[in-house]
C-alpha cells in the first residue's frame, strides 16, 4: 500500500511548480496554467486525506475547487484576450500601468 | 507490486509533465502538456477509490477548461516567449527582488518541508484507516454533495452565473462598428 | 491463465476487431447509399458488389508518400491523429454489447460482453469522447496552414457547445435508469410495457433521445455540421496537409466516433441487446441490428441535409438545443421525483 505521505509530496512539488511557473514565466497564458496545476496539487491533498480519512467531504471539495477553476480560467481569458487586443502582447510586464 | 509501480509511473509523469508546463515557451505545448499531467492525476484519483472525480477531472479540466484555454492560444496565436525580452524586462533580474524572491522560495519550502515531517501518523498506507467502499460510491458523493454542501453547491452556481457574464463582458469588443474596420 | 481471463482478452480482441471493421464497412456503406441516393451504383468494381473498396482505398493510403508541411509542429503534427484514433477506440471500452453470456455452457460464471464493466460507464464515455476534440483541435493548428487553423477553431467551439446538450441529455437518462452504468441502464430496459410496447426509454425520452442524436452528429463533426472540414470553404478543413496514414486515421476515428455514438444511443435510449424474438443469449444480435439502424440514419443524414451556415449553428445550438435539454432534463426529474414519492 502506498502511504499517505507519497501522495502528499507528490502534491507538494506539483504546488511548487505551479508556484514556480507563476514567478518564473511571463506569459499571461502559461501563467494561468500554473495556477491550475497548484489548484490541482492542491485536490490531490484533498482526496488522499479524505481516502485516508474514510470520507467523501474532500472529493465534495474538490468539485468546487474545479467550479472555482473553471469559473477563473473563463474569467482570466476574458481578460487575457481583452489585453491582447490592446497592446499585442502576452507579457504581463506590458500591463504595468492601471490605464491607456 | 504492480500498484505502487503505477503510483510511481502516474506521480512521475504528473510531476515530469507539469515541470515541462513551465519549462519551456511554447505556451502551446504547456497546453498539452498540462492535459498529460492531469490525466495522469486522474488515474491517481482512480487509485485513491474516487472515480467520479477522476472521470470530473478529465470532463472539466481536460474536457472543457483546456479546451477554452488552447482555444484562447490558437485564437490569439499566441507568441512564444521572447528570451531576450524575457531577459530584460524580468523583474527577477533585479537584484533585489531576486534576493527578496529566493527568500520567499526558500520559505515555502521549510514550509512545505516542515508541514510534511510534522505529522508523523501520515506515514501510514492511505488506505489503512477506512474501507474503499466507504468513499468510492457515486450515490454518497451525490448525497453529502446535495444535502450537507447544499449552500455551498448554491454559491457555487451564483459563481458560476457571474464569471459567465464576466467573461462575456470583457470578451466582447467595445465597439463593433469601430473594430470592424481596423481588426486583422 | 484460466480460461475466463482468456475469454476475457478474447471479447477484448474481438472488439477492436469489430471496430476496425465497422469503419472500413461505413466507408463502403456511406459511398454505396450515397450512391443510391444520387442515382448511381457507388463502387462496384473491386469485388462482388465492390464490397473490396475499402480495402482497396487503405493499401492506396499506405502507399502515397507522407508529407509534413514545411513550418509545421513536428511533434504535434504526429500527434494529433494519434490522439483522435487512440480517444476514438478507447471510448468504446466502456460501451458493453452483450447480455451476459456462459458461451453455451463453457463457463461456470457468466461472462459480460463488453470490454469492460465501469460503474460510471456513462460519464467514462463521455469523458473520452470529450478528449476526442483534441486531436482535431491540434491537427488544426500544428499544421501552420489558415484552412486548418480555422478548421480546428470552428471544432472546438462546435464540440464544447454541444457537448452541453449532449451531457444534459445523457443526465435525463441517467435519473431515469438511477444508475451511471450503461450495463445497469440497458437492464432496466428489459421487459414490456402493456405486453407490446418495449421499455425503452426513447418511449420516455423522445425528446432526449433527438438532442442526444443532433448533438451526436456535431460531435462527431457529420454534415450537416461538418464545419470543421467544410469543402467548399476551407479546403478539407483540419485535415487539409495531411496525407497517407497521418490522413487515414481521421476518417477512421470519426467512423469509429459514430459507432461509439450509436452504440450508446442504442444502450441508452434503445434498450441495448434487449428485444423480442430472440433468447439473451442472442442478444447481441439485436445490439447490432440497433446500432446499424442508427448508422444507417447517421448517412441518410449526411447526404438530404445541406450544411448549416457557422453562426446558424451556434445559434440552434445554444438557443435552441441547449435550452430544450434543460427542459427536458427539468421535466424528467420533476416526473421521477413525483412517481417515485
Amino acid at each position: 500500500m502506498i502511504p499517505l505521505s507519497d501522495y502528499l509530496i507528490v502534491s507538494a512539488i506539483l504546488f511548487a511548480i505551479g508556484t514556480a511557473g507563476v514567478f518564473l514565466r511571463r506569459n499571461l497564458i502559461t501563467i494561468l496554467l500554473s495556477v491550475e496545476i497548484m489548484l490541482n496539487a492542491v485536490n490531490l491533498t484533498f482526496v488522499a486525506f479524505g481516502r485516508y480519512l474514510g470520507s467523501v467531504d474532500g472529493q465534495i471539495i474538490v468539485f468546487f475547487v474545479m467550479t472555482v477553476a473553471a469559473a477563473e480560467a473563463a474569467v482570466g481569458l476574458a481578460i487575457v484576450i481583452a489585453l491582447f487586443r490592446h497592446r499585442e502582447s502576452l507579457n504581463p510586464e506590458a500591463f504595468t500601468a492601471l490605464k491607456w | 507490486m504492480p500498484e505502487t509501480l503505477v503510483f510511481y509511473l502516474l506521480a512521475g509523469l504528473a510531476i515530469g509533465a507539469s515541470a515541462l508546463v513551465i519549462g519551456q515557451r511554447n505556451p502551446m505545448y504547456s497546453v498539452m502538456l498540462l492535459i498529460a499531467s492531469f490525466g495522469a492525476l486522474a488515474g491517481l484519483y482512480i487509485q485513491l477509490e474516487a472515480p467520479f472525480v477522476a472521470v470530473a477531472q478529465i470532463i472539466i479540466y481536460a474536457g472543457a477548461i483546456m479546451v477554452l484555454f488552447l482555444f484562447v492560444v490558437m485564437l490569439l496565436n499566441a507568441p512564444q516567449e521572447d528570451a531576450a525580452e524575457w531577459d530584460r524586462l524580468h523583474p527577477l533580474r533585479q537584484p533585489g527582488i531576486a534576493r527578496f524572491g529566493a527568500m520567499l522560495g526558500l520559505l515555502l519550502v521549510v514550509q512545505l518541508a516542515w508541514a510534511l515531517i510534522r505529522a508523523a501518523e501520515i506515514g501510514a498506507p492511505v488506505g489503512s484507516r477506512s474501507d474503499a467502499a466507504a468513499v468510492s460510491s457515486v450515490r454518497e458523493v451525490g448525497r453529502v454533495l446535495f444535502t450537507d454542501y447544499m449552500f455551498a453547491f448554491e454559491a457555487t452556481s451564483i459563481l458560476i452565473l457571474v464569471a459567465m457574464v464576466g467573461a462575456v463582458v470583457l470578451a466582447r469588443r467595445e465597439d463593433a462598428g469601430e473594430a470592424e474596420g481596423e481588426e486583422r | 491463465m484460466d480460461l475466463r481471463f482468456l475469454i476475457q482478452l478474447g471479447i477484448i480482441g474481438l472488439t477492436f476487431f469489430m471496430l476496425i471493421n465497422a469503419s472500413a464497412l461505413l466507408v463502403y456503406a456511406e459511398r454505396k447509399v450515397m450512391g443510391f441516393m444520387q442515382q448511381r451504383y457507388g463502387p462496384y468494381l473491386v469485388g462482388p458488389h465492390g464490397l473490396l473498396q475499402p480495402l482497396a482505398d487503405i493499401l492506396k493510403l499506405l502507399m502515397k508518400e507522407e508529407l509534413r508541411p514545411r513550418g509545421a509542429d513536428r511533434w504535434l503534427f504526429t500527434l494529433a491523429p494519434i490522439l483522435s484514433v487512440t480517444a476514438a477506440f478507447a471510448a468504446f471500452a466502456a460501451v458493453p454489447w452483450g447480455a451476459e453470456t456462459t458461451l453455451f455452457g463453457l463457463l461456470d460464471e457468466p461472462v459480460k460482453l463488453g470490454v469492460a464493466d465501469i460503474n460510471v460507464g456513462v460519464l467514462v464515455v463521455f469523458a473520452i469522447t470529450s478528449m476526442g476534440v483534441y486531436g482535431i483541435v491540434l491537427a488544426g493548428w500544428s499544421s501552420n496552414s489558415k484552412y486548418s487553423l480555422l478548421g480546428g477553431l470552428r471544432s472546438s467551439a462546435q464540440m464544447i457547445s454541444y457537448e452541453l446538450s449532449y451531457a444534459t441529455a445523457l443526465a435525463a437518462v441517467i435519473l431515469l435508469a438511477g444508475s451511471l452504468s450503461l450495463r445497469e441502464t440497458v437492464d432496466a430496459q428489459a421487459g414490456y410495457w402493456f405486453g407490446v410496447i418495449p421499455r425503452w426509454y426513447v418511449f420516455l425520452q423522445p425528446l432526449g433521445f433527438i438532442i442526444y442524436m443532433i448533438a451526436g452528429v456535431a460531435e462527431t463533426n457529420r454534415a450537416p455540421f461538418d464545419f470543421p472540414e467544410a469543402e467548399q470553404e476551407l479546403v478539407a478543413g483540419y485535415n487539409t496537409e495531411y496525407s497517407s496514414v497521418r490522413f487515414a486515421l481521421f476518417p477512421q476515428a470519426e467512423y469509429i466516433n459514430m459507432t461509439t455514438m450509436a452504440a450508446v444511443a442504442t444502450d441508452l435510449y434503445l434498450g441495448g441487446w434487449h428485444g423480442p424474438f430472440l433468447p439473451p443469449e442472442y442478444g447481441w444480435i439485436w445490439f447490432l441490428v440497433k446500432v446499424g439502424a442508427i448508422l444507417f440514419a447517421y448517412i441518410w443524414v449526411r447526404w438530404t441535409v445541406p450544411r448549416y451556415r457557422y453562426d446558424q449553428l451556434m445559434r440552434f445550438g445554444w438557443k435552441w438545443l441547449f435550452p430544450a435539454s434543460v427542459v427536458n432534463l427539468i421535466v424528467t426529474a420533476a416526473l421521477v421525483l413525483a412517481l417515485n414519492a
